[in-house]
């Protein structure tokens, strides 16, 4: 979606301001806000894609005025509500006023490190043969949906250059929305500086996304 | 009451409100019993404690120290650095970039923060706030002054937006006087933000 997230090329917020030997939490919260959506995922049985989506789901003012891990205890919240696992009246009060949700699996700490290790790959059986390969020039679509997609609006309609071909990936897109994996070839597509940011940009940066097929047009 | 402290304690206010709202999340989450508290602790005793940038400085050392090694790595990273036993949740797919006398890599996420966690441990809050997420894309250069650097004019530099989960690491130049060294020297070497894009492996003798 066309939201606050999707931040690629946007002007005025300043510069980079690196924190010297930062902490890998700044408050407690952070870390039990960090744990629990960790720790969630299994009994809420959402997938990465729509655990960015809720994310990113909320207004530009909203998304902004919030930090890192607030983001994420705001998408963390509406999953959970999403799949009435809690309601809203619940996480007001702290306090369960229904039984919970029946069937619902928990994390257990013996099975921490198998999660950690095991991860979530994306990679998956390709349906049909790569459409690109590395050397071709592609057109990214202007595609805008209301809902997630990881085409950033800097590089819709640019023509870029295929540099590495990675084998079918789940499709964000429509996995986000509980429509399926979709696995499609995934490509790494370059830009030169000026053709995204014009003719007097740096000649010497070259950006690159990775992008599934459909994002993609022949030029 | 100033307008400064005004600010100050409103935020202040905001972020306890913030602290108590996920101690009560936590209490329901596991009166509900959807979460076991032993689990949480594990969780962030793991990514606070055990999973960090030595991880990728080792990779990095060994890739510096041995030539096969540093091809398997730049062929496929991914097994290469399960070598060293770092692997899982966002590193299933990594690619290690190589940084040349011609070409510096940077790594970003425009869209959220996505980071090689098996590697580099959990992101900084630079890399995942406003200011690195826009401006590495469009003004690197401008990015590596605010680091304290700049590159030669005429060096490439590369921008990998990590869109999908392949995960990168940036595999930094060796620095010169290291001849003869262990890899656990030469991880010392190499800092966080080397394997980023954003700086570069300390010198010996020179940075502390």
């Amino acid at each position: 979606m066309d939201g606050a997230q999707d931040m690629g090329g946007v002007k005025g917020f300043g510069p980079v301001e690196p924190e010297p030997d930062e902490p890998v939490f700044h408050a407690e919260w952070e870390k039990r806000a960090f744990a629990l959506t960790l720790a969630m995922s299994r009994p809420g049985g959402w997938n990465i894609d729509m655990s960015r989506f809720a994310r990113e789901n909320r207004s530009h003012a909203d998304y902004l005025s919030k930090s890192y891990y607030q983001i994420w205890l705001a998408g963390l919240e509406k999953l959970m509500v999403e799949r009435r696992l809690v309601s809203p009246q619940e996480i007001e009060q702290g306090k369960s006023l229904v039984p919970p949700k029946r069937d619902v699996s928990t994390l257990s700490a013996d099975n921490v490190r198998a999660m950690l290790h095991r991860g979530g790959p994306t990679e998956r059986d390709p349906v049909a043969p790569a459409l690109y390969a590395i050397g071709d020039r592609v057109r990214m679509k202007n595609i805008n949906p209301p809902t997630h997609t990881r085409l950033p609006r800097y590089v819709r309609d640019h023509v870029g250059t295929i540099e590495l071909v990675h084998g079918a990936h789940v499709f964000p897109d429509t996995n986000s929305l509980g429509q399926g994996e979709n696995p499609q070839w995934l490509y790494t597509v370059c830009f030169a500086g000026p053709e995204l940011w014009g003719a007097d940009a740096d000649p010497t940066v070259k950006v690159s996304v990775d992008a599934w097929e459909s994002y993609l047009e022949t030029v | 009451m100033s307008g400064h402290d005004h600010e100050h304690d409103h935020e202040h206010s905001e972020l306890s409100e913030t602290d108590l709202r996920v101690r009560a999340l936590e209490t329901l989450l596991t009166e509900k019993g959807y979460v076991d508290p032993a689990a949480l602790d594990l969780l962030i005793e793991t990514y606070e404690k055990k999973v960090g940038p030595r991880n990728g400085a080792r990779v990095v050392a060994r890739a510096w120290n041995d030539p096969d090694y540093r091809k398997r790595l730049l062929d496929d990273a991914t097994p290469a650095i399960a070598e060293l036993s770092y692997a899982g949740r966002q590193g299933e797919h990594i690619i290690a970039l190589e940084n040349t006398p011609t070409t510096h890599n940077m790594v970003v996420c425009t869209l959220c923060s996505c980071y090689p966690w098996p590697v580099l441990g959990l992101p900084p809050v630079w890399y995942k706030s406003a200011p690195y997420r826009s401006r590495a894309v469009a003004d690197p250069r401008g990015v590596l002054r605010d680091f304290g650097f700049e590159l030669p004019a005429d060096t490439d530099i590369r921008i990998w937006d990590s869109t999908a989960e392949i995960r990168y690491i940036v595999l930094p130049m060796r620095p010169e006087g290291t001849e003869g060294w262990s890899e656990e020297k030469l991880a010392d070497l190499v800092t966080r933000d080397s394997m980023i894009g954003t700086g570069l492996p300390k010198r010996p003798g020179k940075d502390s």
